[in-house]
C-alpha cells in the first residue's frame, strides 16, 4: 500500500513536469515578449527584471497588424456563418425530407473526405482569378466554405430528433424552414456553437490558402501577415514574439472560454461521439 | 397532393441549393480541373494545350520529385508513429488525474494545437535560435556544440517533425483520453484483485481495448502528415539542400513560382491519389468498428 502511493506521487510529479515542459515554449514566448530587446539577447532570465510592453506597442502601431486583424475577423466570421448556414439546411433536407437523389448527395458528401483541399489549390487559384477575387476577402473566403463534416454531424443529430416533433409542427401549419430554424436548430444549439467555434478557429488558423491568394500586404490575414514582420524589420525577438502572441490571442481566448465545446466538436468530427 | 409535392420539391431545392452550388463551384469543379490541367502545358493563369501524359513523364524524370516523395515519406515516418505513441503516453498520464488538476494539465498539453501554424513556427524559431535560443542549452549538453538546426540537413527534418508532434499532439491526446474513459473501471478492479501488476493491466486490458482508437489516430495522422507544407515552408523553405522539400511544396514551386500550372497539377493529382487511397483504407477501418 505504502509503495503504491509513493508510485502514484512520483507519477503525478512526472506528469506535472512533462506538462510544464510541454507548455514551456509558449511561456518562453510570452516572457520574451515583455522583455526589453537587450535583455532578450544578453541573459537568460525566466522572469524578466522589468516588464516592458514596447514590443506590443510596436506590433500594434508600427506593423500592418490592425489591417490583418480586420481581414482575419471578417473572413473567419464570414466562413463560420456561411458554413453553418448552408450546411445546416442541406443536412436538414438530407435527414428529414425524402427526395430523389438524397442517397446520392449524401454519398458524394461522404466521398469528399477523400479529397485533400491542399491538392486543389492550383485549380482553385485559377478559378478565383477568373472570378477576379485574388487579393480580396471573397477570394480568401470562398474555397473555405465546403466543410463536409459539418453536414454529416448535423445530419446525425437531426436523425436522432423524434419524428413526432416535426409531424406535430407540420400539423400546426409550419413549413420546413420554420421547423428547421425555430425547432431543430434551437434543439441542437449546443452542437451548433461547438461547430461554429471550431470552424472559426480553423478559418483563423488557415495558412496555405490565404497565403496563396493574397500577395498585397494589406489583404493578408493575421496568420499570413505575421510571417512578413521579421523580413521587413530585421530580427527582433521580443517584437516577433509580441506579434505572434497577438496573432494567437483570438483563438487562444476562444479555446479557453469554450474548452468543452472545442473538444466536443473535435471528437464529433473525428467520428467519436463526445 | 400535387401542390403539396411541388411545395416539397421547392423546399428541398431552396435548402440544398446553397450548399450544392458552393460545392460544385469551389470543390467539385476544382477537382475536375485539377485532373484536366495535369494533362496540359498550361501556365498558372491562361490556356494550355493538351499534352497527354507529358507532365507525368516529366515528373518521373525530375530528381526533385523523388526527393520530395522521399522527404514526405521520411516526415511521415518521423511523425505518425511517434505522435501516436506520445499521445497515448500522455493520455495514460492525464487520465489518472482528477478534477481541476486534470483540466489544467489538459490545457497545457492541448494549447499548442489551437495555435496558428505561423505562430508555432515563430515560437520554435526563437526557442531553437542558434545564438540565443533557450533550447541550445539542451543541444549543447548532448552534442557539445550549438547547432543551427534548420540549416543542417541532418537536423532539419527531425526538428520539423518534433515541432509538428508538439503542435498537433493535443488532438491525439484528446482521442486517447476519450478511448481510455470508455474502458470500464471494473476490469481494472477485477485484475488488481487477481494480483495483476500495472504492466499486466496495460498489456491485457488497456492495450487491446484502446487499439481501435490507436488505429483511428494512426490513419488520421497518416492522412494529415502526408499533406505537410506549412511548417517546412515557414521554418526551412525546403532547405537546406532540399533536405526538407516535400510534395506539396513541389506543387507550390511548379505552379506558383515557375508558372507551370499543368505540371503543378500533376503533382497535386499524385498527392490526391495517395491520400484518397489512405482515406479509403481508413473508411474501411471505421466501418469494421461499426460506426
Amino acid at each position: 500500500m505504502q509503495r503504491k502511493s509513493i508510485g502514484n506521487v512520483l507519477l503525478l510529479v512526472l506528469t506535472l513536469c512533462v506538462a510544464c515542459m510541454w507548455a514551456f515554449p509558449i511561456y518562453w514566448a510570452v516572457i520574451t515578449s515583455v522583455k526589453p530587446e537587450q535583455e532578450v539577447v544578453t541573459k537568460t532570465t525566466f522572469i524578466p527584471d522589468v516588464f516592458n510592453f514596447s514590443a506590443y506597442y510596436f506590433a500594434l502601431f508600427e506593423t500592418k497588424l490592425a489591417a490583418w486583424y480586420v481581414n482575419s475577423i471578417v473572413t473567419s466570421i464570414a466562413v463560420t456563418v456561411v458554413v453553418i448556414l448552408i450546411s445546416v439546411m442541406c443536412a436538414y433536407a438530407l435527414s428529414q425530407i425524402v427526395f430523389a437523389g438524397r442517397r446520392l448527395l449524401y454519398g458524394i458528401i461522404l466521398a469528399s473526405f477523400m479529397v485533400p483541399s491542399q491538392a486543389l489549390v492550383v485549380s482553385q487559384f485559377v478559378l478565383m482569378h477568373r472570378f477576379g477575387l485574388i487579393n480580396s476577402w471573397g477570394g480568401i473566403i470562398l474555397p473555405q466554405l465546403i466543410i463536409p463534416v459539418v453536414v454529416i454531424v448535423y445530419k446525425q443529430f437531426f436523425d436522432s430528433v423524434p419524428k413526432e416533433l416535426r409531424e406535430a409542427a407540420k400539423l400546426d401549419g409550419c413549413g420546413d424552414f420554420q421547423i428547421l430554424f425555430r425547432l431543430y436548430l434551437p434543439l441542437n444549439w449546443g452542437i451548433t456553437t461547438a461547430l461554429a467555434i471550431i470552424t472559426y478557429i480553423m478559418a483563423w488558423n488557415a495558412f496555405l490558402w490565404p497565403f496563396l491568394v493574397t500577395s498585397s500586404e494589406e489583404m493578408m490575414t493575421v496568420t499570413v501577415g505575421i510571417t512578413q514582420v521579421g523580413d521587413a524589420f530585421g530580427v527582433k525577438y521580443a517584437r516577433d514574439m509580441a506579434v505572434a502572441i497577438l496573432a494567437a490571442m483570438p483563438v487562444a481566448v476562444a479555446y479557453l472560454l469554450f474548452q468543452k465545446r472545442v473538444t466536443q466538436a473535435l471528437m464529433l468530427s473525428s467520428g467519436i461521439k463526445g | 397532393m400535387t401542390s403539396e409535392g411541388r411545395r416539397r420539391t421547392l423546399t428541398v431545392i431552396l435548402m440544398i441549393a446553397p450548399f450544392v452550388i458552393t460545392y460544385l463551384t469551389v470543390f467539385a469543379y476544382p477537382v475536375y480541373k485539377m485532373f484536366a490541367l495535369s494533362f496540359t502545358n498550361a501556365p498558372l493563369i491562361g490556356e494550355g494545350q493538351w499534352v497527354g501524359f507529358d507532365n507525368y513523364v516529366k515528373l518521373l524524370n525530375q530528381k526533385l520529385f523523388y526527393t520530395s516523395v522521399w522527404n514526405t515519406g521520411y516526415f511521415v515516418v518521423l511523425t505518425v508513429v511517434p505522435n501516436t505513441l506520445v499521445g497515448l503516453g500522455l493520455a495514460l498520464m492525464v487520465v489518472r488525474l482528477r478534477g481541476w488538476l486534470q483540466s489544467l494539465v489538459l490545457v497545457l498539453f492541448f494549447l499548442p494545437y489551437i495555435l496558428p501554424v505561423s505562430v508555432v513556427t515563430e515560437i520554435w524559431k526563437w526557442v531553437l535560435d542558434q545564438q540565443f535560443g533557450v533550447a541550445q542549452y539542451a543541444i549543447e549538453f548532448f552534442t557539445g556544440k550549438r547547432i543551427s538546426v534548420f540549416r543542417d540537413p541532418l537536423w532539419a527534418m527531425p526538428m520539423v517533425a518534433l515541432v509538428t508532434v508538439w503542435w498537433t499532439n493535443g488532438f491525439n491526446l484528446l482521442l486517447f483520453i476519450a478511448g481510455l474513459r470508455n474502458i470500464p473501471a471494473d476490469y481494472y478492479e477485477a485484475a488488481t484483485l487477481d494480483g495483476a501488476t500495472r504492466w499486466q493491466c496495460f498489456r491485457r486490458i488497456t492495450w487491446p481495448l484502446i487499439w481501435p482508437v490507436t488505429a483511428l489516430v494512426l490513419t488520421l495522422q497518416l492522412i494529415l502528415q502526408l499533406k505537410i507544407f506549412d511548417q517546412v515552408y515557414l521554418m526551412t523553405e525546403g532547405g537546406p539542400f532540399n533536405s526538407t522539400y516535400v510534395l506539396l511544396q513541389l506543387v507550390y514551386r511548379e505552379a506558383f513560382r515557375l508558372n507551370h500550372g499543368g505540371l503543378g497539377s500533376a503533382v497535386a493529382v499524385f498527392l490526391f491519389l495517395i491520400i484518397a487511397s489512405v482515406s479509403v483504407l481508413q473508411y474501411q477501418l471505421l466501418r469494421v468498428r461499426g460506426r
